[in-house]
């Protein structure tokens, strides 16, 4: 997901859990049902669940475009100042992405 | 929000601190309920009425119990939990509560009842009081909730004795 989906999907989760849980509470209490506001709230869980959890493609139209493999080797990876020591284990990773 | 386990987490423990509130709203709404139960025990027969040897007094008697308790059940209610107590008073204890019987009510269909029986457990004194003694009779109940607050009552019936001699 990209991060407009990821702060959709988050608003999406939470005012869905609200609205089931007082439909919910609602069908329980009218129909003087403990067990159908278990019922009511476990299914809207569930859905919600599947609406916003996994990876949907919708939620990543606006993907990052990271800079291609061969754009980066003609740009010189900054060299980071460390002792010969820790040189061997340390890995330094650095990317670079386009707007 | 950024990977699969990271969302399933979150919408996990929103969703139980959203049914944990949601348990306390119902909790609350029992206080909404009006209720009016009503009772009335007749002591049928007093079986016997003995002094245990070298001890205290021991008397058996046979009830009938009948109740209406429907108004105590709400969507709420587990079970009810009611019990009947002799109460009364002696130079040595300034208040004695002994437990006659009880029972255990699941649904609001059985709350409305009626029991000829007699004593589940043994009314034993501690002492040798029990002789022309004037004594009550309470029907308690615990309302015991799916989720939340107990409520518990009772009931107070006067106008019990016992005999005057041993039996």
């Amino acid at each position: 997901m990209d991060w407009q989906g990821q702060k959709l999907v988050e608003q999406i989760m939470q005012i869905m859990l609200l609205v089931f849980a007082v439909i919910a509470f609602v069908a329980g209490y009218v129909l003087g049902s403990f067990r159908m506001m278990m019922i009511v709230y476990a299914g809207g869980v569930a859905l919600t669940a599947l609406i916003t959890v996994p990876n949907w493609p919708l939620f990543n139209r606006h993907p990052l475009n990271w800079l291609d493999p061969s754009e980066a080797e003609k740009h010189p990876k900054p060299q980071v100042a460390v002792s010969s020591k820790k040189e061997r284990h340390q890995k330094v990773n650095v990317v670079l992405a386009a707007e | 929000m950024h990977s699969f386990g990271y969302r399933l987490n979150g919408l996990l423990t929103f969703s139980v601190t959203i049914l944990a509130i949601m348990c306390a709203i119902a909790s609350l709404s029992d206080n909404l309920n009006s209720r009016s139960p009503s009772a009335e025990i007749q002591v049928m027969n007093i079986n016997w009425f003995q002094k245990q040897p070298q001890a205290n007094d021991e008397v058996s008697l046979t009830m009938n119990i009948s109740a209406d308790l429907q108004s105590l059940f709400t969507w709420n209610t587990k079970q009810l939990f009611i019990f009947v107590a002799a109460e009364y008073d002696t130079p040595k204890n300034s208040l004695n509560q002994v437990s006659l019987w009880d029972a255990i009510i699941p649904a609001k269909v059985h709350a409305k009842f009626w029991i000829h029986t007699s004593n589940k457990y043994r009314f034993v004194d501690q002492g040798k009081y029990l002789r022309g003694k004037k004594f009550n009779l309470t029907l308690h109940w615990h309302v015991m909730p799916k989720t939340g607050k107990m409520f518990a009552d009772k009931i107070v019936l006067t106008g019990y004795s016992f005999p005057e001699e041993y039996r």
